[in-house]
């Protein structure tokens, strides 16, 4: 299979404000059709980074390619801007109608009437806003209000897409749909998008990629499933939470009583992603309880494996055990319990969760 | 009580009868002063827009000095314009000391930092992401300006107003720098200082009343406008 080309390429970015330097990346790419999750936390230069590319604010150095053409004059700076969209936290909207709204990005380009009406039609419909063409944009629920700026965005029908928390502050039904909506017309077209979130799940979902900022540099990059599982240092650990995330496979789903297999075990697990679906089995670490005799016969637990204490780290009054099952696993115990189990590094012991405490998430099918 | 009543009676048939001089007054009252509100629109939303939108050392000082100007005694204005238009002043050669063409300087003067002012303040409160938003949507410089004047257009309308009506209804100035000559450069606020103080209180009255019949047209139809403007 052929290597998809990169739409984007930065190269030794620097950006710096009052005199102190605000985000570094020696470089960064970006593939076609890929979904990269860019988190990290507040003033780790995620926005920064957006604005950057699209040279709203000034670099000190660096430079952005756009399918390897350097961007450099003006001219071709506003040609690269006029190929992303980018969705702010905020729907940032126009004292007009929402169909005024929707058509804004094709009358800044001078698209003609006739196409920008196609086109605002075909993206109100796909966001579901043709009831409320003639409203007026100030007279919109929250929800709505973000659906035309994202129909906003995907009139013009970019090629790359930026979005900087397009769903914070979103009741989580809501959420879910404009997420789906979003991501559907997305792989649709084959756009290229970074995200910008706080929300470790729809990273997971979403992406094929996550980098992790903090302080303007980029401290991991890599598959969702290896930087949360895997962080490279323990701010990222902390940053991406201390879920245990494994990749597996639905074998069985009846009823939402599913079966993944991850490696060479097999999970059960409530949910409904379906048979031979990828997935993401995330399961919290104070759901795993740890025991040194077999607890088959004692629990109702429905996964019990036998496992080896690969690490422990003190978390206050919990201690935080990494544990090897054939696949990783993390629990908390008290610092009691501890004591009185007797357990070491390199330990034997059984880890068992419920079934109920495995959160699945369908991967959608995406290759990074 | 009789002399308000003849007063206004008077007024009314001033009025009815479309009295030549004073309908001429009314008209140049509305040509000086239209052109006035006009020219301190385009540099007062320029500028204001200029100032709001760019950063540099020393804006809160020219923001503060707009601010004051907005409350500018036209007393002021009609001595420095005057001086300024002297016969021997520095603009005495261009001859316009009482000429409307004074008063319309006097009172683009005037109105320039209440537009201006207004201006300022409409941009500010903007959301200050609304102009990452419309470059990021690929507007050019030239694009983001007029967005965002139209973004604001419901408190400009309101400068509109204060500016209309601060220089309609000013009158220090338009003495100062037009003269009140008869035909030329009387106005309806100066013709009706000199009718009061005559005694002549039925044409001062009648004048009073086209004076406020303006001001509150004006603001009739810009306050439609603003109402109207926003879509349900």
């Amino acid at each position: 299979m052929n290597q998809p080309a990169n739409v984007l390429d930065l190269k030794d970015l620097k950006v710096s404000r009052g005199g102190v330097r605000i985000l570094e990346i020696p470089s960064f790419s970006l593939r076609e059709n890929e979904f990269v999750s860019l988190i990290g936390p507040n003033g780790a230069g995620k926005s920064t980074l957006l604005l950057a590319i699209m040279g709203l604010i000034q670099s000190e150095s660096g430079s952005v390619r756009h399918r390897g053409q350097e961007i450099l004059s003006d001219a071709s700076r506003l040609a690269f801007r006029r190929k992303i969209a980018m969705v702010l936290q905020e729907p940032l909207l126009f004292d007009s109608t929402v169909y005024e709204n929707v058509a804004s990005g094709l009358k800044i380009r001078g698209v003609g009437r006739a196409e920008t009406h196609d086109r605002v039609q075909n993206y109100l419909e796909r966001f579901k806003l043709s009831d409320l063409a003639r409203r007026s944009a100030r007279k919109l629920s929250g929800g709505e209000a973000r659906r035309v700026s994202l129909a906003r965005a995907f009139a013009v029908e970019p090629e790359i897409i930026f979005f900087d928390e397009p769903f914070a502050n979103l009741d989580a039904p809501t959420r879910q749909s404009l997420t789906e909506d979003m991501d559907r017309i997305i792989r649709d077209q084959g756009i290229a998008a970074i995200l910008v979130t706080h929300d470790q799940s729809e990273a997971l979902r979403l992406s094929s990629r996550v980098v992790v900022l903090n302080c303007g540099r980029v401290v991991q990059d890599g598959s969702p499933a290896a930087v949360m599982n895997a962080p490279v240092n323990e701010f990222v650990a902390n940053f991406v939470g201390m879920e245990t995330i494994l990749e597996g496979v639905v074998l069985s789903n009846l009823e939402q009583q599913m079966a993944v297999r991850v490696g060479e075990h097999e999970i059960d697990a409530i949910g409904s992603p379906l048979q031979g679906e990828a997935v993401y089995c995330c399961i919290r670490p104070e759901n795993v309880t740890v025991s040194v005799i077999d607890p088959a016969h004692t629990t109702s637990a429905r996964n019990v494996f036998p496992a080896r204490i690969v690490e422990i780290s003190s978390l206050g009054p919990f201690l935080k055990l990494r544990l090897d099952c054939g696949f990783p696993l993390t629990s908390f115990v008290t610092r009691e319990s501890f004591a009185t189990l007797g357990l070491s590094q390199g330990g034997r012991v059984y880890a068992s969760f419920k079934a109920t405490s495995v959160h699945p998430i369908s991967k959608r099918g995406r290759v990074g | 009580m009789d002399l308000i009543l003849e007063g206004l009676v008077k007024a009314f048939q001033l009025l009815a009868s479309l009295d030549p001089e004073v309908l001429g007054i009314a008209m140049l009252s509305l040509k000086v002063s239209g052109l006035a509100t006009l020219f301190s629109l385009v540099f007062g939303i320029g500028f204001g827009t200029l100032i709001a939108l760019t950063r540099f050392p020393g804006k809160k000082i020219l923001v503060s000095l707009v601010n004051t100007g907005m409350g500018l005694p036209p007393v002021v204005v009609g001595l420095f314009v005057s001086i300024l238009l002297w016969r021997n002043g520095p603009l005495g050669f261009m001859e316009l000391l009482y000429t409307p063409s004074a008063i319309i300087i006097a009172q683009s003067v005037i109105a320039t930092p209440i537009v201006m002012g207004i201006t300022i303040a409409a941009m500010q409160q903007l959301p200050a992401n609304l102009r990452l938003q419309i470059l990021a949507l690929g507007a050019t410089r030239t694009q983001l300006v007029w967005m965002l004047i139209k973004e604001a257009r419901l408190p400009l309308m309101a400068g509109v107003m204060a500016g209309f009506g601060g220089v309609i209804s000013e009158v220090g100035a338009s003495i100062m720098v037009g003269g009140n000559v008869k035909g030329y450069t009387r106005v309806l606020t100066t013709a009706t200082v000199m009718e009061t103080g005559r005694g002549n209180f039925d044409v001062a009255i009648a004048l009073s009343l086209i004076l406020l019949l303006f001001c509150f047209l004006i603001n009739y139809v810009l306050t439609y406008i603003q109402q109207r403007e926003r879509p349900r």
